[in-house]
């Protein structure tokens, strides 16, 4: 059975995946000191998890990291939640996307991290430029993915609807909406991710709360390893919030084809 | 008399040109009326305006002169008289075959009990009753095809407009879905217009067939077909006279001398002033 065959290929790549991380490991804890780097420029595994012992018993690294989720979570939801509402408008208004997309592009081209500093100007430091910067940089890919989903919907489609005579608001909610959500959720994948970049680019550049705030701080100190625990905390908090898009996604999406297979009868 | 209820009057459409140019007359002069319970075919070479007639039919486009009827009745917008059906199944994928069938009656407003027991009824009739859970992407294309069908069927139209409904799928499967639709426009007697390439399936499903010319399309000849059991499609192809009425409708197509390069001269011939 093909079924078969490919449930020992899913094992073994899980088994290799599980041995290159073992692998992985081994080499942070006793490469260094085999190649003779000193620990302040590449500390080994077991004094980056002595760190993150101390960081979390006396660096408050749970508030620090609940901040950073926080801002993540605030700044994801607006963030998508503005790119899609701009993305159905300029989508269901062809004049309004050529008016606006001079600017948009240009605002797209723009680096969104680099407002970070003008942001804490603006506001202080608080949460609140973080979460901007994040909402800033997840708009886009959310806003472009529903624009051009909007944009591609199959104009027989619309006509069918039209031929039943069905309202605006009814080819928007059982055409042009359903239509929109696989690019939308491709959108919400990559603003998952970006969404952590920009919640930590503000940490960095000004406030005292926030895994980008534990991160200056290791290094002032020259603490290589709480350095260490703060990228793996924040890769931490970046992977969780992809694979819960994409668990969403997997319920919304589960009738397409490719996603399905689990669930087809 | 029977009733009419489908006519086109005096109907011309013109395109604006692209570039700024003359305008493009798909379709000049159109006249003709289908009667009730009807199935009227109408033929012609691509781009003979055939697909903007229909649309005009189901008043998705107003045309530039004339009128289309129904029921004796102007139109002026889509109505809840006629339903269409394209090359294209145009089924929706995160709807399961229930609903995709469901999806003219639920924006018409029909009762929930309503639709649902439409909606069982067209696809036992269509033998889909165990597929009705399933999503599109789960069905062959001559499922998909009848589901769309269905979909059609379950607005409880008078006029069904069909452009070339089954051109999109492989020759046995065709003959299948033409049979079905045979039975189905007889036993519920619906009148039609279909729009096709297929002369054999002009004759097959037709009472009558209507020949256009090139752009700017009119109605050049009408052939009645005068071959008996309209609701089988193997009968009819089994008729010692169905090849004569292919070779006539091809014969009528001028299909022996239409050439590539016919094609392209015809495109760059300046359309005449109106």
């Amino acid at each position: 059975m093909s079924s078969d065959a490919h449930t020992v290929r899913y094992r073994r790549g899980a088994a290799a995946s599980v041995a290159l991380l073992i692998l992985f490991l081994a080499a942070w804890q006793w490469g260094p000191g085999l190649l003779g780097i000193p620990s302040f420029i590449v500390p080994p595994l077991s004094s980056v998890a002595a760190e993150f012992v101390r960081a979390w018993q006396v660096y408050h690294l749970p508030l620090h990291t609940g901040v950073t989720v926080a801002e993540v979570l605030a700044g994801f939801i607006l963030g998508s939640l503005l790119g899609a509402l701009v993305g159905y408008l300029l989508g269901m208004s062809p004049t309004a996307e050529l008016a606006l997309s001079p600017y948009i592009l240009a605002l797209q081209i723009a680096p969104k991290v680099a407002f970070a500093p003008l942001f804490i100007l603006w506001m202080g430091f608080t949460v609140y430029p973080k979460i901007l910067v994040a909402v800033l940089i997840v708009f886009f890919p959310v806003m472009v993915n529903v624009l051009t989903a909007v944009r591609n919907v199959d104009p027989d489609l619309i006509n069918l609807a039209r031929a039943f005579k069905a309202s605006r608001a009814q080819i928007f909610w059982r055409i042009e909406f359903p239509s929109s959500m696989p690019p939308m959720f491709a959108g919400l994948r990559i603003g998952s991710t970006l969404a952590v970049v920009g919640v930590v680019v503000g940490e960095l550049v000004g406030g005292n709360l926030g895994l980008g705030y534990l991160l200056t701080f290791g290094e002032g100190q020259a603490n290589t390893p709480m350095v260490f625990v703060s990228i793996v905390m924040l890769t931490l908090v970046g992977g969780v919030a992809y694979v819960a898009v994409i668990l969403v996604e997997r319920r919304v999406l589960h009738y397409l084809p490719a996603r399905g297979v689990g669930h087809n009868p | 008399m029977p009733v009419v209820r489908l006519e086109y009057r005096n109907v011309t459409m013109r395109f604006a040109d692209a570039k700024g140019g003359e305008p493009l007359t798909a379709v000049r002069g159109v006249s003709f009326a289908v009667r009730d319970g009807e199935v009227v075919s109408l033929i012609g070479p691509t781009g003979c305006g055939k697909s903007t007639l229909l649309n005009i039919g189901s008043g998705l486009t107003a045309p530039s002169e004339g009128a289309a009827f129904i029921d004796g009745e102007r139109v002026a917008g889509p109505n809840a008289q006629v339903a269409f059906m394209l090359q294209k199944d145009l089924l929706l994928p995160w709807r399961t075959v229930t609903e995709n069938v469901m999806f003219g009656v639920e924006i018409q407003g029909l009762p929930v009990k309503e639709r649902k027991r439409r909606a069982e009824n067209l696809l036992a009739n269509f033998k889909l009753a165990e597929f009705s859970a399933h999503y599109p992407h789960q069905l062959s294309g001559g499922m998909r095809q009848r589901v769309a069908l269905a979909r059609t069927l379950a607005v409880d139209p008078h006029v069904l407009l069909l452009d070339e409904p089954f051109s999109a799928v492989d020759a046995q499967t065709r003959m299948v879905l033409q049979h079905d639709l045979a039975q189905t426009l007889k036993a519920a007697n619906k009148t039609a217009l279909l729009i096709t390439h297929d002369l054999a399936e002009a004759v097959t499903l037709s009472d009558r067939v209507l020949v256009m010319s090139r752009r700017p399309g009119t109605i050049i000849d009408e052939i009645a077909i005068d071959l008996q059991q309209r609701d089988s499609p193997m009968a009819r192809r089994r008729d010692a006279r169905f090849g004569d009425y292919v070779a006539q409708l091809m014969d009528r197509l001028d299909i022996a001398h239409v050439s590539l390069e016919d094609d392209v001269a015809l495109e760059r011939k300046p359309e005449p002033a109106p």
